[in-house]
Formats: C-alpha cells, sequence, structure tokens
C-alpha cells in the first residue's frame, strides 16, 4: 500500500525502460518501492533497468514484453503486469509514447497512423483495463506521462504535441470520471527533457533532465496535483504561451526548434 | 451495503471498500464469513490506514449498548459505544474512565485495538488494564477471553489493531470520582531540559500530567513547554459538586481550509502566541473535564485545517534514560524548519503484556506534521532510525509511513502476535490497508 506521502511499495510501470521512467522507478525504490514491474519493447534495456531498480532498494523487479505498436496486446500486458505484481497494485506509470520524425512521418499515412497509435491508442487501451482494475481494487494510482508540448500544439512536433494532447485531455476526463473510487490519475507534462528520444536537439529555453522530472513527480505524488508541471514554472510559462496569437506563437516555436 | 472511500483523520490514503453495519456477534461472524478481506472501524479517529481496507468489507458496529455499573465500577459495553457516550452514562452516576486518550470521539472497539493511553499512563497505565474481559468474534469462533481465558488472544487483541477478531463488548472496570472537576497546576519552562527534569521529579505525585512542546524554537529555547499536570477534584477542592457530562463541540471547521494554511509562519505564530498566552506558575486551578482531557474536541472535524493534502501525527515512545533521544528527535525537527504543531511529551509507566502494545516505561512524544514539504519523508525516516537506535517504537494507530523492515525491528514480539493471528485467523481475513502496509500479517 502507498503512505501518507504518496510513496508506493508496488510499482507497475509501462515503457519501464524510458529515460524519465527509469528515473522515477529508482525515486520510488529508494523510498517504499518493493515490488516492481517494469514493461517495455527491449529485453535488454529492461533488464538494465532492472539492475538499476534493484540496485537502489527494490526487492522485487520482473519485465514483461510488449509493442506498443499493436493496440490488441494492451490487456495482456496490463493483466500480466499486475499478475506479477501480486495482491495490491500502489502505482501504475505510463510512460508509453515516441518523438517520432515528423519531416518522415507526416505525409506518409502508415508512419503517422503508426505515431498515433503509439502516442495515443496503445495507451488509451491500456488505461481502460488500468482502470478498471483499479477500481475493482478500490484505491491507486495512475501517473500519465504527457509533454508540454499537449498544451500548445506546434507546427515542427505536431504530430507528437498532437497525439500527446490526445492523451491529456482523454486523461483530465478520465481523472475526473475517477472521483470516489479511491484511483487517482496524475497527468505529468515536462518540458524538454534531455534523454535518449531528444538526443542531439539542441536545448530550448527551460529544459530539463529526466532526476529533475522524477524529482517534480515524486513530490507531486505527495501533492496530489492533477497536474505535475516540470519544471513547475512552466504551468506559468504555458498560461502566457496558451493564449499567444498564432502568428507571435509560430515565431516563439520556430525559434525554439530550429 | 455501500462503497464508501475511507481514510483515517489524517486524511491522507483515502480507500474504497465496501461498508456493512452489524448489531450482534451472529451478524459479525456472518460478516466475517462473507468477504476474503475485512476490518471493524469505529469513529475514524486513528491518523492513518488502520481502519480500512481497500476493496475489502469495513464493518461498523452498532452494538454500543452500556449496562448498568455495579457497586465496584464494573460494568458491559458494547464495542461501538463512543468514549463519548459512555462518559454521558458514567460521570452522574460518579464513575470515569480510567484511560482517556485525546478526543473521546472514539469506539471502545478502537480503543481496545490501538490500546489507547491517557495522561495518567505513568500511574494507571493503557486501556488494557482495565479491562476485565471481552467477547470478541473471529473468523474461528465467538469467545469471552480475559487475561485468565485464553490470555494469549486476550493480549494479542489488545492493541491488535483489529486483526485478531472483531470486538463485540467488553467488561470495564471504572475510576470512581466525586466531581466533574480536575484540580491543575500549570507551570511554563523556558526550555526542555527544564520541563523534562521537572516531569522526572515531580509527576508520581500527580494522576494526570503532560506537557506541550514548542518544535520550532531552537537554542536556548529549544523545546519551551507548558506543563500542565492534575487529578480530579475531591467534594472538599469544589464550592459545589456537579456531576455534567460533556457538552458537544460548539464550533466547526466547515470546509477544507487551504492545504497551505497551516504553514512554518502561521504555526510558529500559534506556537508562540499559545506559549505567551499560558501561565507561568498557576497552582490548583479548577478545570472541566472536557478542557482539560479533550481540548481539541471542542472544535469538529479539525482535522480539516489541514487542507486537502492532509497531515501525519508521528508518536514515538523510548526506554526509560533515553531522554536525550526526546532532544534529538527535537532538535533534527527544529533545525529542518518543518511546521509542526505543539508537541505532546509525556512519561510512561509499565508496558501492557500485549505484543503489540505501544507504551514502554519511558518517553513518548506526539508530533502533527502537515503533509506537504519535500524533505518530510526522510526527516520522519531520520527520526525512525534515531528512535530504533534507543531501542523505542513508533505507535501504530498513528502511523501513515513506516517500513515494514522498521515494524520488525520497533516490535520484536511481531512474531508472537502472528503466531495467535494464524491461531485464530488461518486464512488472514482480517486485514487492513496499513496490515498489508506494513506486512503485519505476513507478506
Amino acid at each position: 500500500m502507498e503512505n501518507a506521502f504518496g510513496q508506493p511499495q508496488t510499482v507497475v510501470v509501462l515503457a519501464g525502460s524510458s529515460d524519465i521512467a527509469r528515473a522515477i522507478t529508482k525515486k520510488l525504490c529508494a523510498a517504499r518501492a518493493q515490488t516492481v514491474v517494469l514493461a517495455g519493447r527491449n529485453q535488454e534495456l529492461l533488464d538494465e533497468a532492472r539492475n538499476e531498480a534493484l540496485t537502489n532498494g527494490a526487492s522485487r523487479v520482473d519485465t514483461v514484453i510488449f509493442d506498443a505498436r499493436d493496440p490488441s496486446n494492451a490487456e495482456r500486458t496490463v493483466n500480466e503486469s499486475f499478475e506479477m505484481a501480486g495482491e495490491v497494485v500502489d502505482l501504475v506509470v505510463l510512460a508509453v509514447g515516441v518523438l517520432g520524425d515528423q519531416e518522415r512521418f507526416e505525409n506518409d499515412a502508415t508512419l503517422a497512423a503508426e505515431m498515433a497509435t503509439v502516442n495515443f491508442t496503445w495507451p488509451v487501451a491500456a488505461l481502460a483495463r488500468v482502470r478498471s482494475l483499479l477500481v475493482t481494487q478500490g484505491s491507486g494510482r495512475i501517473v500519465v506521462i504527457s509533454s508540454v508540448a499537449a498544451v500548445r500544439v506546434r507546427r515542427a512536433k505536431y504530430l507528437y504535441g498532437g497525439t500527446k494532447a490526445g492523451l491529456d485531455r482523454l486523461c483530465i476526463g478520465l481523472a475526473d470520471s475517477l472521483e470516489g473510487t479511491g484511483v487517482t490519475l496524475q497527468i505529468v507534462r515536462p518540458g524538454h527533457v534531455r534523454s535518449k528520444m531528444t538526443s542531439g536537439m539542441k536545448d530550448p529555453p527551460f529544459a530539463t533532465g529526466v532526476d529533475d522530472v522524477a524529482n517534480d513527480v515524486v513530490k507531486g505524488l505527495a501533492d496530489r496535483r492533477a497536474v505535475i508541471w516540470s519544471p513547475p514554472i512552466l504551468r506559468y510559462v504555458f498560461f502566457a504561451l496558451r493564449h499567444l496569437p498564432a502568428p507571435l506563437w509560430r515565431r516563439v516555436t520556430d525559434e525554439a526548434d530550429r | 451495503m455501500s462503497s464508501v472511500l475511507l481514510s483515517g483523520w489524517g486524511r491522507t490514503m483515502p480507500s474504497v471498500a465496501t461498508l456493512r453495519t452489524v448489531s450482534s456477534e451472529e451478524e459479525i461472524a456472518a460478516a466475517i464469513a462473507a468477504s476474503h478481506a475485512i476490518i471493524a472501524r469505529g469513529l475514524g479517529r486513528s491518523y492513518g490506514d488502520p481502519a480500512q481496507v481497500s476493496g475489502g468489507t469495513v464493518l461498523c458496529s452498532q452494538m454500543s449498548d452500556v449496562g448498568p455499573i455495579d457497586e465496584d465500577g464494573v460494568l458491559q459495553v458494547g464495542a461501538g459505544a463512543s468514549l463519548d457516550q459512555l462518559l454521558a452514562e458514567c460521570i452522574p452516576q460518579g464513575w470515569f474512565l480510567p484511560v482517556t486518550p485525546g478526543t473521546r470521539q472514539v469506539t471502545i472497539g478502537g480503543a481496545i485495538a490501538a490500546d489507547v493511553h491517557g495522561k495518567n499512563h505513568h500511574v494507571d497505565g493503557s486501556f488494557a488494564r482495565h479491562v476485565l474481559a471481552m467477547r470478541v468474534v473471529t473468523p474461528t469462533g465467538v469467545a469471552t477471553i480475559s487475561p485468565d481465558e485464553d490470555g494469549e488472544l486476550f493480549w494479542a487483541t489488545m492493541g491488535g489493531l483489529g486483526l485478531t477478531g472483531v470486538v463485540a463488548s467488553i467488561t470495564l472496570k471504572l475510576l470512581k470520582i466525586d466531581t466533574d472537576q480536575v484540580v491543575v497546576d500549570t507551570q511554563r519552562f523556558a526550555n526542555l531540559d527544564e520541563v523534562m527534569s521537572e516531569m522526572t521529579e515531580g509527576d508520581a505525585d500527580y494522576r494526570y500530567s503532560v506537557a506541550w512542546v514548542d518544535c520550532m524554537t531552537r537554542g536556548a529555547n529549544l523545546g519551551r513547554a507548558v506543563l500542565t499536570r492534575g487529578d480530579h477534584a475531591r467534594a472538599s477542592d469544589v464550592d459545589s459538586v456537579s456531576l455534567r457530562a460533556p457538552t458537544a463541540a460548539r464550533l466547526k471547521v466547515p470546509f477544507d481550509a487551504p492545504s497551505g494554511l497551516l504553514n512554518p509562519w502561521t504555526i510558529r505564530a500559534f506556537n508562540e502566541a499559545w506559549f505567551r498566552s499560558s501561565p507561568r506558575h498557576q497552582v490548583a486551578k479548577l478545570e472541566s473535564f472536557s478542557s482539560f482531557f479533550h481540548p481539541l474536541d471542542g472544535v469538529g472535524d479539525w482535522n480539516r485545517l489541514y487542507g486537502r493534502r492532509g497531515f501525519v501525527q508521528y508518536q514515538f515512545c523510548v526506554p526509560e534514560g533515553s531522554g536525550d533521544t526526546v532532544r534529538r528527535a527535537i532538535e533534527h525537527l527544529a533545525s529542518s524548519g518543518l511546521a509542526s504543531f505543539l508537541a505532546v511529551l509525556k512519561r510512561f509507566g509499565p508496558s501492557s503484556p500485549g505484543p503489540l502494545s505501544f507504551p514502554m516505561p519511558g518517553w513518548t512524544l506526539a508530533l502533527d506534521l502537515p503533509v506537504g514539504p519535500a524533505t518530510l519523508p526522510q526527516v520522519l525516516d531520520d527520526l525512525d532510525e534515531l528512535v530504533l537506535s534507543a531501542d523505542g517504537r513508533v505507535y501504530l494507530a498513528k502511523d501513515a509511513r513506516l517500513s515494514p523492515e522498521k515494524i520488525r525491528a520497533m516490535y520484536p514480539r511481531l512474531d508472537e502476535f502472528r503466531e495467535v493471528k494464524n491461531r485464530v485467523d488461518p486464512e488472514h481475513k482480517l486485514t487492513s490497508d496499513l496490515a498489508r502496509r506494513l506486512e503485519l500479517v505476513g507478506a
């Protein structure tokens, strides 16, 4: 069971080998997390993440393989993960998503659809199953890694931003639907995070590291905030950016994306 | 039966369970038989998660009959009765609870599950010492138990957090009183060392003693405190004898305050005002029961002042001779800059034989801390280490954040408790969110 500070003992991480997920898992294991299930697509990377969790204090870490390009496996993946986790799952972290190569994807129907599947359809299918299992359990938390890119979609990354926006908005409604069930959902909106997903890109303003995001998530769990911004100042930055006139918005973001 | 979202008094860790009310031993037995995970709940005054079970059944007992009081002050009372209700019956007849915690809004069942203590622990011990017998429904049957009849189960149930069975009713021995007043001496101390030395020397002369300590001052005034001690007023101490039951709370907190209302600045200001307004030294003042024993019961739902995030209470005890641990704990807290409401410092007398009973002869300190500061989890983990290094322990009825490993070290008789538990509840039906979190009934 989680404690008063939102520190879980049992955690399921979907896309457990992503850099952000690994940083979060590390922090949770250093606190109270003992049993961890990491689901991902690459066994080698999952094993690395597994060792990291064990070194940081977990006593049992299992792994599950899945491919987010096929939503039909979402239910099986969630079921397997919960079975491995045991009686009660305190926290599910959903970190599934790809940044994609927009220039290559935007004129390719198959690749564009695949991106929507990975960033939106698979997570939606998984969340449906997670929701059902946790509501029956009567407690538990869901943390969904969204992005500030979802707050206002910019032209250079509209496939990523748009698919994340869909997930982000859906999760706001999903969180509301959970009121009174003992289950909560929190959305994490990091800014530009230096990770393997963004390697080779230059840092825009307010860029952050995976460990900083993990710290903000851990603090957000204790605070029970509906939306966790990382760094927290982006809450205000994006409040302003959301209301910029379109031409100005394009100029500002083109500058950042150059 | 209905689904309800429940949390403890600290309003952290909510979970949903099915609520089932019962009004007889047969109904308790039927509810246990029908559930895979079940725990009894009284008035929800424990701070953390011992009276809730995610996805299971929470049992609320309507068995609240208060029987007649015999000439020795012995009575039978249903476990669903509140101490408030019991006091209303017994004060007018010249009897008082042998032990009362800081609130009378707890049930008899809750008082047993936590083996509660009061300001008189150094003289009268915990609640368990005054219970002559009880009727308990376990998954394997109904039994009357006492120190002589299945003493093992009796003591495991005292402080057993409801995990050995559901208490239906108890036989309790009350304390004779002449009046509904308390004669109180109040004294202010500039720092912790002064108040602790006065308590060590003088507490034995009083039935009731407690010190309120400011844990936010540092340096020479570290742990400044107000010590209040007293005893029941005899007929000769008062002008006219009255025996009136306590009245209900007049004030209520109608909504959740913003989470940041109780922060280091507001609490520091409160502690300062409180210290300055306390008398330097006042002798033999007459006070009512309510203001002396249950000051917080004057305000209903005061936990809402801590806002949406809630708060945790951290209460530990350390053995006699470990007064320095109390000092180091307050130092650590004060230097961390965390907001902490007036802490309660008290001396404990002899332990009760219960394997999970909390008190041990020595000192206890209880702290109220709002959830929120990022450093709080670590500071409390540090305090756990400090307490453990002095062979002390943390109170489970208030816990909301301990870890299973620490429990095993703090409660070395846990295995003894588990043996009894396994005997009466082999399928581990009686469980709670706290029991799962701390792996009390096995991993």
